[in-house]
């Protein structure tokens, strides 16, 4: 295509104002055919705005978008559609107990006549579909009972059978494992071949090269720069951020104590088949492995959400019986689990709640909540971690997703766990945020505290751990020094590879 | 935000009383005066009480259908100690046991049988109202000592003894949801189950005590109405769980859990007796009053659903 030709999507002068916040300020972007535009910013830069804006979920105050050259109006999700727009959040929209081809489909079903559908024709197509994108995925499997790599592939299959020109991904890759990314990289670049604009949302600038052709970065809600993949990841981060930082990890500068925690032999179920481990003070261990390696399953009997069905745990040389999360907390073991949504923190409830939860019985006398004290803690801890939120009575639902996980992580450090477990603590947070938690855990294990990390994130678990287990179908395939660990080399033993 | 927003919603709450108020007293001589305000207290109180029970439930997150059975059932005991010459505090504090006990069977059914709330209490109204019929060979229990009946008919400065019970309970509740632990294991439960057991919280127990509560608030408005009528029917409280709902609901309380409180559950129940009470008045046929119940229940949901829609 011509430099001069109409660019498929163009964004102008885009503003959009929330109560207190100014989330888009005249913003522009532009979308050429057949390329993958990588939107890049901080949590709150106004990524999701600007993509909200887009699939019509909601308007804006000012600007012009225009699509091939004409102006839309977008004031509706179905215009957005209509315009050629989808969207595949990082929530997926499916219905899990419908099957492929019923979620391809739904509300545009194949019709046999008025009411009947047509699940013949549906089935073909939804074939034809998936296959184009490189995928062989059952029409007929319940969403359900797929991977959340086979649901993202139903989601593209959706898009493409709206005959979507412009495709919106937020995120799309935090959920998946080495191998599933590089297929649905596969999956977009047929998507481009055949000149379909897609806008690419992700933290893990490490991938970005290795999709996007371009990348533009907002920041605080302005448009800052434009420009070419591949591109230096300090330079992309050092626009994002504003700041130079210098290193994304800290130093290991921590020191390994005594042992703190063996797990010995534990196995619950067909995901977690045996593994043994030793932690000690001082020390962050990493845990990495594909997704269904059993590397949350372990978190999860370690940190008593789910009981062991065989093993043993030693806490200081002595066996410790797991049975409930509240034995763990006792024993000075805290989960920062994967799912924080789900498992971490009462959205509903405000940060000083949420910290204080873990601990309420401390914190009152004869049942009864001493409120000064509660706030006295909350309001320590959001000191110290830099929780940034109007105050410890607002609802943890109004903060921002790095904001969150410092909650859920203030939980713990409030109670003082000696050994901490944190699954994917960096999931869907922004740079800044990310390298405070790095610090945090760095700072925690220098005060002694056992850090078990894991994480999908292969250069974070490169980049902080003292030690790696590598994490295979159950078992632990592999164990490295940091000294000695490189990426192929993680990666070769999560893949189940003799080294 | 969400703090502003419940406050929001609080008040609009109020605000829709007032302007009933408003509205009823232009619209009728009758309706604004000393007597039949207490009067409509007093018709509130029993409906109150048993929402004050309800408001926990639906909080944590659950729903509880058995109310009604166990307001029969409770006055049932209660009747029964009276009639065996049980003195009056043994005879209320049986009939508080009874409400609560199968309260907490109703926990238990939930959290250890693991069935769907809606599902146990279901089917806990049916036990209880068959336990009450039973009990009683389906007949009433009548005829109480006067000391008795003053729990219904006692007057302090003119106001009803109802109205200081339910103020007690309100007062009571009001503690226990905003001060105590249970009171916040309360919300963090119907907020997010999983993320509050995984804080080392007892969920089983803590969801066990909200059924009980809500029994033992039952058994307390049984109390009222069996003093007020001199009777313990096997029949009574029937449909008494949808009003407890309502009024709950009403109140801006969410039915899916996690927030809302007692403040606005009593505005709830007073917006359901005035209307009541108004209408009657007006010379309105009870089966429209039922018609216009039904749509200020579906009016003060419309109004919460787009009320958090508009959140950004």
């Amino acid at each position: 295509m011509a430099e001069a030709s109409i660019p498929l999507l163009d964004v102008r002068g885009v503003s959009k104002r929330f109560p207190g916040v100014q989330a888009l300020d005249d913003v522009r972007f532009e979308l050429r055919q057949g390329e993958v535009h990588v939107l890049l910013g901080e949590n709150g830069a106004g990524k999701s705005t600007l993509m909200k804006i887009l699939s019509g979920a909601c308007a804006r105050d000012a600007g012009i978008v225009r699509i091939d050259g004409r102006a839309c109006a977008l004031s509706s999700p179905r215009e957005a559609q209509q315009a050629g727009i989808s969207t595949i959040y990082q929530e997926f929209n499916l219905v899990s107990h419908l099957t492929a081809a019923d979620n391809i489909f739904l509300g545009r079903e194949a019709r046999r006549m008025p009411g009947i559908v047509n699940r013949r024709t549906q089935r073909r197509d939804a074939r034809h579909l998936l296959g184009a994108l490189g995928s062989s995925i059952d029409p007929d499997a319940r969403v359900a009972d797929l991977t959340v790599a086979e649901q993202q592939m139903v989601e593209v299959a959706k898009a493409l059978s709206l005959d979507a020109k412009i495709l919106i991904m937020d995120e799309p890759t935090s959920a998946l494992t080495e191998s599933e990314i590089e297929q649905l990289f596969a999956a977009i670049r047929r998507l481009t071949a055949r000149g379909v604009g897609v806008i690419y949302i992700s933290h893990r600038l490490e991938e970005l090269s290795r999709i996007g052709d371009r990348a533009t970065v907002l920041r605080d809600g302005r448009y800052v720069a434009t420009l070419p993949l591949p591109a230096p990841i300090p330079d992309l981060v050092r626009l994002m951020a504003n700041r130079d930082i210098a290193q994304h990890y800290p130093p290991r500068t921590r020191t390994r104590g005594e042992m703190i925690l063996e797990v010995r032999d534990v196995a619950r179920g067909t995901r977690l088949r045996g593994v043994s481990f030793t932690l000690h003070r001082g020390e962050i261990l990493g845990v990495a492995g594909l997704l269904g390696a059993g590397r949350t399953e372990l978190a999860r009997v370690i940190g008593g959400a789910d009981r062991a069905e065989r093993g043993q745990l030693l806490l200081g040389g002595r066996p410790l019986a797991v049975r409930a999360p509240s034995d763990a907390i006792h024993a000075g073991i805290g989960l920062v689990p994967e799912d924080r949504k789900r498992h971490g923190f009462v959205a509903a409830c405000s940060v000083a709640a949420n910290v204080a939860l873990p601990q309420l019985v401390r914190l009152s006398r004869a049942g009864v909540v001493d409120r000064a004290r509660e706030r006295a803690l909350a309001t320590r801890w959001i000191e110290h971690l830099r929780i940034k939120t109007p105050g410890p009575s607002t609802s943890v639902s109004a903060l921002s997703g790095g904001n969150q996980q410092k909650v859920v992580l203030a939980k713990w450090l409030a109670l003082g766990a000696g050994v901490l477990i944190v699954d994917e603590p960096t999931r869907g947070i922004d740079v800044a945020a990310r390298m405070e938690i790095y610090q945090l855990l760095d700072r925690l294990a220098v005060d002694g505290a056992g850090i078990l990390m894991i994480s999908s994130d292969l250069p974070e678990v490169l980049g902080m751990s003292d030690r790696i287990l590598v994490m295979h179908q159950g078992r632990v395939a592999a164990e490295f020094d940091h000294r000695e660990a490189t990426h192929e080399g993680v990666l070769h033993a999560a893949l189940g590879l003799a080294s | 935000m969400a703090a502003l927003r419940a406050s929001g919603r609080r008040l609009g709450t109020v605000v829709g009383l007032v302007g009933l108020c408003l509205l009823l007293s232009a619209l009728t001589p009758y309706f604004l005066t000393v007597s039949n305000l207490l009067n409509v207290l007093e018709q509130t109180a029993i409906n109150a009480v048993i929402a004050a029970g309800m408001t926990f439930v639906i909080i944590s997150g659950g729903i509880d259908l058995s109310v009604g059975s166990l307001v029969a059932l409770a006055g049932v005991v209660l009747a029964l100690c009276l009639q065996a010459q049980a003195p009056l505090v043994v005879a209320i504090a049986a009939a508080c046991a009874a409400g609560a006990a199968f309260g907490m069977l109703n926990g238990l059914a939930i959290t250890w049988g693991r069935l769907p709330p809606f599902i146990a209490t279901l089917g806990m109204m049916s036990i209880a109202r068959g336990c009450a019929l039973l009990f009683t060979g389906g007949r009433p229990v009548s005829g109480f000592d006067v000391d008795f009946r003053h729990v219904a008919t006692g007057r302090f400065l003119r106001v009803p003894a109802p109205v200081f019970i339910t103020l007690a309970v309100y007062l009571l509740g009001r503690f226990v949801l905003a001060e105590t632990r249970f009171g916040r294991y309360v919300y963090a439960m119907g907020g997010n189950e999983e993320a509050t057991r995984l804080s080392g919280v007892n969920v089983r127990l803590h969801k066990t005590m909200v059924y009980a509560v809500s029994g033992l608030a039952s058994a307390i408005a049984a109390v009222v109405l069996t003093a007020r009528l001199n009777s313990a029917q096997p029949i009574a409280g029937i449909m008494y769980e949808l009003d407890a709902i309502a009024a709950t609901v009403i109140g801006g309380t969410s039915l899916m859990g996690g927030e809302g409180g007692l403040g606005g559950t009593i505005v709830g129940a007073l917006i359901m007796g005035v209307l009541r009470n108004g209408l009657n008045l007006l010379g309105v046929s009870s089966f429209v009053q039922q018609i216009v119940i039904g749509l200020v229940i579906v009016f003060a949901v419309v109004i919460d659903t787009s009320l958090k829609s508009r959140r950004p």
